[in-house]
């Protein structure tokens, strides 16, 4: 099942700065309907879906706080297939790449597009790899590349609380709980500092209770 | 002081470099693309290097508080590679993103036919996607340069106004300030301009459309000669309303042109401790 994107119009219309950005949030919604509706065709120049300029330039019109909610309505408006979600995510910068992660949830049922996370987590981005672990990436991320991802977010300082459903899938996990242990043993051979978020997502897995102080 | 350096590629530069642009006081800058050293044989290796300069480039300077706006071209050396023009045609997409605030560089090399067509269709692309242009000016035969390129930006659907001609020196300064065109001053420890030669171009035209900039690459340079020329200027008398003029207002007011000028970067947290956000932890 698809969800519900994390903002609605309402939310977004309140924040946007003015009238003159209302009324171009307006235009362009109405622009990505129009995309939804007409019929599918051959990937063509960027000018035949002006759509997708109101999504590159969100952040010029909008502000750049609004702009991943603005893209998000966008694409949720649009509703890309698979082929120009790809497209629209290699071709954007990484605050469109960021958007169309967002979306994926609302936009895409089945599996098809966790390519589009695997090449989130192979950048040291944190604004992609936060985008990255939302409720897609937990609803199919299969469970070698989910652990990868949490350790990531350990490694590069992304707070767990952008990993959904943490909890769920850390729960019972053995494999995750050693891999944390054999991180923070590291660290601490190291004489670095264990990251908080790690002896709580540790908790999580139910699997130790306290990992060990001393090795 | 508040610098603004509109014209430095960052990424030939280290996190060292960042960090020490930041205690110097640039707050923004501005990455044109350009030629990396080794030449390029596909388009590929084009769109790379220009998504980089929309992601990964942004994200490291941001770590250092510095707001990174970028400009995007195929630049006039490798627009004589036939191998490479095709990317003129994928320009388009590139010319409509948040951070993109100009065309650039754009320009002479050795003032071939390609290049010709290459910076006459360049400038048209800006004026279609509502950006100014930033022009270099080549290295060898500089002033029958300068002319040429002032004469086909006139013959342009791009108003003077709107562009920026880079790497002037004391011969090629004059003509550039009667063409109406924004004024660029690159400033290098051996070649170009350096701060005291600067300093003297400003006494004598002023410091109205003028921007200073480091142009640091892979190549023997500085970024922090924007600093050194600020210095220059108040030990010669500026006064710091006129240092900001240049190293601020006049960057901000050029690429503002392009509407898409957003400066707010918060401060750089302190990263994580003992472990590198940039790197990974790998």
């Amino acid at each position: 099942m698809t969800q519900t994107p994390p903002r609605t119009r309402a939310d977004v219309d309140a924040r946007l700065d003015d009238d003159i950005a209302r009324a171009w949030l307006d235009e362009a919604l109405a622009e990505a309907a129009g995309a939804a509706k007409a019929l599918p065709t051959a990937p063509s120049p960027y000018t035949a879906h002006s759509w997708e300029l109101c999504f590159a330039a969100a952040g010029r019109h909008c502000g750049e706080d609004n702009a991943d909610a603005v893209r998000t309505l966008l694409l949720v408006e649009a509703r890309p297939g698979l082929d120009t979600l790809t497209r629209l995510y290699q071709q954007g910068s990484a605050a469109e790449r960021r958007a169309v992660l967002q979306a994926l949830p609302a936009l895409v049922d089945g599996p098809c597009a966790v390519h589009l996370v695997d090449d989130a987590l192979r950048t040291n981005d944190t604004r992609l790899v936060s985008a990255a672990v939302g409720p897609y990436a937990a609803a199919h991320l299969g469970p070698h590349a989910w652990r990868h991802a949490v350790l990531k977010c350990l490694f590069t300082g992304v707070p767990l609380d952008a990993v959904a459903d943490l909890a769920v899938r850390a729960a019972g996990d053995a494999e995750l709980a050693r891999m944390l242990i054999d991180y923070a043993a590291e660290r601490s051979a190291a004489g670095r500092d264990i990251p908080h978020d790690l002896d709580r997502v540790l908790t999580l897995t139910g699997e130790k209770s306290q990992r060990p102080q001393e090795l | 002081m508040r610098i603004f350096d509109p014209h430095v590629h960052m990424t030939s530069r280290t996190t060292d470099d960042y960090e020490a642009m930041y205690a110097a006081g640039v707050r923004a800058l501005v990455e044109p693309s350009f030629w990396l050293g080794q030449p390029r044989t596909s388009p590929a290796s084009f769109f790379d290097y220009f998504d980089a300069l929309l992601g990964w480039e942004p994200f490291r300077a941001a770590q250092y508080g510095i707001a990174h706006h970028c400009t995007v071209a195929l630049n006039p050396k490798e627009a004589n590679d036939p191998r490479c023009t095709p990317v003129l045609d994928a320009l388009p997409r590139y010319l409509v993103k948040d951070s993109v605030v100009a065309v650039g560089e754009i320009g002479y090399d050795s003032m071939t036919p390609a290049e010709d067509t290459a910076l006459a269709a360049q400038l048209q692309l800006a004026a279609d996607h509502g950006l100014p242009a930033l022009v270099h000016t080549p290295h060898r035969d500089k002033r029958a340069g300068l002319r040429r390129t002032v004469d086909v930006v006139r013959e342009s659907n791009l108003s003077m106004e709107r562009v920026l001609l880079d790497h002037l020196n004391e011969t090629t300064v004059k003509h550039a300030i009667d063409s109406g065109c924004w004024l660029g001053f690159s400033i290098y420890p051996d070649t170009k301009m350096d701060e005291d030669r600067m300093v003297r171009i400003l006494r004598t035209y002023g410091t109205e459309k003028v921007l200073v900039n480091s142009a640091a690459d892979w190549g023997r340079s500085d970024p922090l000669k924007t600093r050194k020329v600020g210095d220059a200027m108040l030990a010669a008398g500026f006064t710091e309303d006129d240092v900001d003029q240049v190293l601020w207002r006049n960057p901000v007011s050029f690429y503002g042109l392009s509407g898409r000028l957003q400066l707010d970067v918060p401060k750089p947290e302190s990263l994580h401790e003992g472990n590198s956000v940039l790197r990974s932890g790998e």
